[in-house]
């Protein structure tokens, strides 16, 4: 364990009486509670924390939020292990385990960095361009790109934790608690209005905790707990911090990924690690502030070059001092508070180097007098020298307004650059939320312009850089956002007050010139190693839109989005084409803002919770006997009821020739079924199916088939006139959602005059088929009704009975061919009924059945189900022309008589049965000769495929051309997949009764 | 994540409604006497303007179909109104070929 060698020995907001032990990289270090990793790093004088993309050059921590674009690091290990954390970003916790990313074998000798060395080889756009030449070098490059690049790596075991999905609403978002969130959720919620205030860090004050301001003539901190006080105390004001506003998407809903417990070693027992926050605001105040820009000049990226900004924050927040001896390099004045803070908290600084030839502003300008420090007006850094960090930089003056160095270059002593290069308002959200950027020159920035939703930027959000700007403006845009939802602010809430500072503006200087004759790296983004030279190269082939820039060299892509890069590089491409930056224009903000792990999006839905599960009435009657289930969408269906010993195919086999040869009941509760209602209803379904309805009895039932508007089947079913206003229509267990949408679509939006009502009654009833040639018997022996004779019952009939006390509907219908009934009942009668009738049955050695016999039975019958109505078939492709009405219209008729649909030669519904005695395999494409010269043209596939026990072999449903010229021909089902080719016989689609005999009983 | 006034439930976020497509297309009383290319028309072709569309949503809640006037560009939504009713004042459909 070691000292902490560069923690000063007091100041800062962390708890020296609560030390932290925690392992970077195998080694041990302490940092303080209020730490992140990267301040805790700092303070153990640890500056190499990464390896770079692409050229795999050494890395150190260049900011101290949420920018950073180096210090990726890969936290804890196990299960919990999770990579491309920003150490910024995570907060210090006794134990923490943190490993660096993107180096191999080690960060300090990395085989990797053979590819800076071989830089010139991989140029802007080498992943394209080893896309396209020469043939197969993407393919020979792949491995070793995949290997050595990539960020990180996803964990290969289960998350143990869990997260949370929550929802709220208010009247005032307000994003950020700086001094502009905190003014503007001051005034908002002291208006009564609902206000919810989130921000990114786990205290309140974002730039103020490290600041030395006066506020209110108290110590800005003090202020800014004040405020805090206020707010907490306000029962309409919710305060939300380790919160991150991640997306900003329309009518004003923004997602906020909440860190409940990364702070700790794990969740506390109960406690989900993050929540993902859906809010849905009336006004929303953008209170996000801004962040600093790096400058651009050669070897930027050396460990010790940081933004002055960010070594601010380390000196006065964390008591940590980034380097023994500074240079601050700025083209504004906002460094020199840099300046003030390395030196009162005993940092020499050896040069301050300002780009501008007339200096800063007299505040700044102060600092730099009264400290004595050396100031080099109209310079700039042209180079900073060192290996393994920053050991020197050299500097030159800038000449033609910096369009070049000139000069003796001079070089100084230093192992820390504190860079500046203005200022980017943190316009994510605002542009997510489709706001227009307008180009500031004063700023050199993009800033909030025209709002596209209810809300509204404050403070540093929206270039109004000064504290005592973000104050006011928080304040009167907290009010703005409070009145426009409909409060009145009060009177008494006011500006928080203090010292204006006047500063001189900012001069662009997007990219240091380098010395004439010198090479060197000089970095825009840090993160997908893009250099200036890249961005050049892009222009020169031709990619000047700065979106194809943006793919080509990779710029602003990755986890930090381009926050320190996005400027500098357009501002370069628009330099290079000698346009000005608005017109060059900047990519697109996407949500997320910060990368959120997939656990906190998908929440509860995982694992068993992914979808809701839905049970048959009777499911516990079969999971009692022990059936084998499968699942069929959200239906748990029974698959086959196995006996002990019995293995699957031969479980099937036993219930498809109980089915044929005695009796057997099938659980069809998971049909769909809508009652239709009205004086119009047998009008309603006369327009939805293609046959006729209107002459349909009371208590009989009508098999039809419904076709979408453009003519193609939607779903097959029988439909049961209960009475005369009153029809019962049954579905497709797949289809019962699409059939109801459907008819509710007709009826309210095409047909509304008609009087129809649908209901569906899916769930309202149990259902169960009882079929084979003594379901006659069992029906007879269990119904307390009466008579189920063919008089009373006949084929397609409809009665309503009772059976073991209780109400229920029966149909004479069937889709095994067999003679077979339909029996439902009231969803909570459901077992009660099935247990009367396998009691009824017991006699006639009645067999439960699942799916896969029910499959089998309705395939030997030729019947139709979703594998034949796949979205591409119309009835005559199975023989149901004669079914469509003529004299009148139905949905989809118009369609039918299309050319395509009429004329076309179209596949027709064939029947299939193994020549050789092999299983025909599923999803075959039915071939002449298998062997022949690819591509071998395909006459059909098979659709339905199974094991008759009936016939003794395999056999299969298929749609085949010219289907009447093959019919007792030989051809292939070849499955390349499984390069199975099995010799089939062409025959009709019904294998069994095909007069139709056994169901008329 | 559009934020949709159902006219019978009130606002709600569009997981609780499932789109419609383009609204006041109305189903040709006699389509025996279109010609192929009218029905194609009517069928397939719609207008895909920039600004201003009237569109069809229905509620998953409750189950009715509604009208919605929304902006492509910003996904305003101006107006919400019943099956049947027409746009409200000043909306205009944009233009379709006839
Ligand atoms: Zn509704």
């Amino acid at each position: 364990m070691t000292s902490q060698p560069f923690r000063r020995l007091e100041g800062g907001l962390i708890d020296r009486d609560r030390p932290l032990t925690f392992r970077f990289d195998g080694s041990t270090f302490t940092g303080y509670a209020g730490d992140t990793l990267a301040s805790a790093l700092l303070a153990n004088g640890v500056t190499l924390v990464g390896r770079s993309f692409k050229y795999h050059r050494r890395r150190g921590i260049v900011a101290a939020g949420v920018e950073e674009p180096n210090a990726l690091a890969t936290l804890r290990e196990g299960n919990r292990q999770e990579p491309n954390l920003r150490a910024t970003q995570v907060e210090l916790f006794d134990g923490l385990t943190a490993s660096s990313q993107n180096r191999w074998p080690s960060l300090d000798f990395d085989v990797g960095g053979i590819n800076n060395i071989l830089s010139r080889f991989l140029p802007a756009g080498f992943y394209y361009k080893t896309f396209m030449w020469p043939a197969g070098a993407w393919m020979f490059y792949e491995r070793f790109i995949r290997a050595a690049a990539g960020l990180g790596k996803a964990p290969l075991l289960g998350d143990p934790d869990y997260y949370e999905r929550r929802h709220a609403h208010c009247d005032v978002l307000v994003v950020g608690a700086g001094p502009a969130g905190l003014s503007a959720a001051l005034a908002a919620g002291r208006s009564g209005a609902r206000v919810i205030l989130v921000d990114d860090n786990a205290a309140l004050g974002g730039s103020l905790r490290g600041d030395t301001a006066t506020i209110n003539e108290v110590p800005a901190l003090a202020w800014v707990d004040e405020v805090g006080g206020t707010l907490e105390a306000l029962e309409n004001v919710r305060i939300l911090t380790r919160a991150t506003a991640v997306g900003y998407y329309d009518q004003n809903l923004i997602t906020v990924c909440e860190r409940v417990a990364d702070h700790l070693a794990r969740p506390d027992p109960h406690q989900p690690r993050q929540r993902l926050w859906w809010v849905r605001a009336k006004r929303v105040v953008l209170a996000t502030g801004a962040i600093e820009r790096p400058l651009v000049f050669a070897n930027n990226d050396l460990p010790g070059v940081m933004l002055a900004s960010a070594v601010r924050t380390y000196q006065l927040q964390y008591a940590v001092k980034c380097g023994r001896r500074a240079v601050v390099f700025t083209n504004n004045d906002s460094a020199y508070s840099c300046v003030s803070a390395l030196m009162g908290g005993g940092v020499p600084v050896s040069a301050v180097v300002d780009t501008r030839a007339s200096g800063p502003g007299d505040a700044a300008r102060k600092i730099v007098d009264s400290s004595g420090v050396e100031c080099l007006f109209g310079h700039a850094v042209v180079g900073a020298l060192g290996r393994q960090r920053v050991t020197s930089v050299e500097v030159m003056a800038l000449a033609d307004g910096g369009s070049r160095v000139t000069g003796r270059s001079r070089v100084i002593d230093c192992d820390l650059l504190c860079v500046s290069g203005g200022w980017n308002p943190t316009v994510h959200l605002f542009s997510q939320s489709q706001g227009k950027l307008r180009y500031d020159e004063g700023l050199t920035s993009f800033v909030p312009d025209a709002s596209s939703q209810a809300e509204s930027s404050a403070g540093a959000a929206r270039g109004e850089l000064g504290l005592d700007a973000c104050l006011r403006g928080g304040i009167e845009a907290g009010a703005e956002a409070a009145r426009l939802a409909g409060f009145t602010p009060t009177e008494d809430v006011e500006a928080a007050r203090c010292d204006h500072v006047d500063e001189a503006p900012v001069e662009a200087l997007w990219a240091v010139p380098l010395p004439a004759r010198r090479h060197g790296k000089r970095f825009v983004d840090l993160q997908n190693d893009v250099t200036a030279e890249d961005v050049a190269l892009a222009d020169r082939e031709g990619y000047q839109s700065v979106e194809h820039l943006k793919r080509y060299t990779t710029l602003g892509m990755g986890t930090d989005q381009g926050r320190t890069s996005n400027v500098n590089g357009l501002a370069i491409l628009a330099g290079l084409r000698d346009s000005d930056i608005p017109s060059v224009g900047t990519t697109t903000f996407r949500p997320p803002f910060n990368p959120v792990t997939l656990g906190t999006i998908t929440a509860r839905e995982v694992g068993a919770d992914l979808a809701p599960l839905r049970l048959s009435p009777m499911h516990d009657w079969h999971a009692g006997v022990g059936a084998n289930f499968v699942t069929v969408g959200l239906w748990l269906r029974t698959q086959f009821y196995a006996r002990p010993g019995e293995a699957m195919m031969e479980a099937i086999n036993r219930e498809v020739l109980a089915v044929r040869n005695a009796v057997g009941m099938v659980d069809v509760s998971t049909l769909g079924k809508i009652e239709i209602q009205g004086r119009d209803a047998a009008e309603f379904l006369e327009r939805v199916y293609i046959n006729r309805w209107t002459n349909l009895q009371v208590g009989r039932c009508r098999y039809g088939f419904m076709l979408r508007e453009d003519g193609f089947i939607l779903d097959d079913g029988t439909t049961t006139r209960v009475a005369d206003n009153n029809f019962y229509m049954t579905t497709t267990t797949a289809q019962a959602g699409p059939v109801m949408a459907h008819l509710e679509y007709y009826a309210q939006t095409v047909w509304p005059e008609l009087h129809v009502h649908l209901t569906s009654v899916t769930d309202q009833w149990a259902g169960m088929a009882i079929a084979g040639p003594r379901s006659r018997e069992v029906l007879a022996a269990a119904c307390e009704g009466g008579d189920v004779g063919d008089e009373s019952l006949p084929f397609m009939g409809y009665l309503e009975s009772r059976i073991a006390g209780v109400p229920v509907r029966l149909f004479r219908m069937t889709f095994s061919g067999e003679m077979a009934y339909e029996v439902h009942t009231p969803s909570d009668y459901g077992i009660r009924v099935w247990e009367a009738l396998m009691a009824a049955g017991k006699d006639f050695a009645i067999t439960p059945y699942g799916t896969e016999a029910m499959s089998v039975l309705r395939i030997e019958k030729g019947h139709v189900v979703g594998a034949e109505l796949d979205g591409r078939t119309i009835p005559a492709d199975f023989g149901f022309e004669r079914m469509q009405k003529k004299d009148r219209d139905f949905i989809g008729k118009r369609s039918l008589e299309r050319p395509a649909l009429a004329y076309g030669p179209r596949k027709r519904f064939v029947g299939l049965i193994s020549e050789d005695g092999r299983k025909i395999p599923r999803g075959a494409q039915l071939v002449w000769n298998p062997t022949a010269p690819k591509p071998v043209p395909m006459l059909g596939h098979v659709s339905s495929t199974c094991y008759s026990p009936n016939l003794g072999n395999y056999i299969a449903l298929a749609l085949l051309e010219d289907a009447d010229g093959y019919q007792g021909k030989l051809l292939y089902a070849s499955s390349p997949l499984t390069d199975s080719h099995v010799p089939v016989r062409v025959g009709h689609s019904v294998f069994i009764d095909p007069e139709g005999e056994r169901a008329r009983g | 994540m559009l934020l949709i006034e159902c006219p019978w439930c009130g606002p709600r976020d569009d997981q609780d409604f499932t789109y419609g497509g383009e609204a006041h297309i109305a189903r040709p009383e006699r389509p025996e006497k279109l010609s192929d290319e009218q029905w194609g028309d009517y069928l397939f072709m719609r207008s895909n303007p920039k600004g201003t569309h009237l569109e069809r949503w229905v509620c998953n809640g409750c189950r009715r179909w509604f009208n919605v006037c929304r902006d492509t560009v910003t996904d305003e939504i101006t107006a919400v109104y019943r099956m049947g009713e027409k746009p409200p004042g000043a909306i205009k459909k944009a233009g379709r070929k006839s």
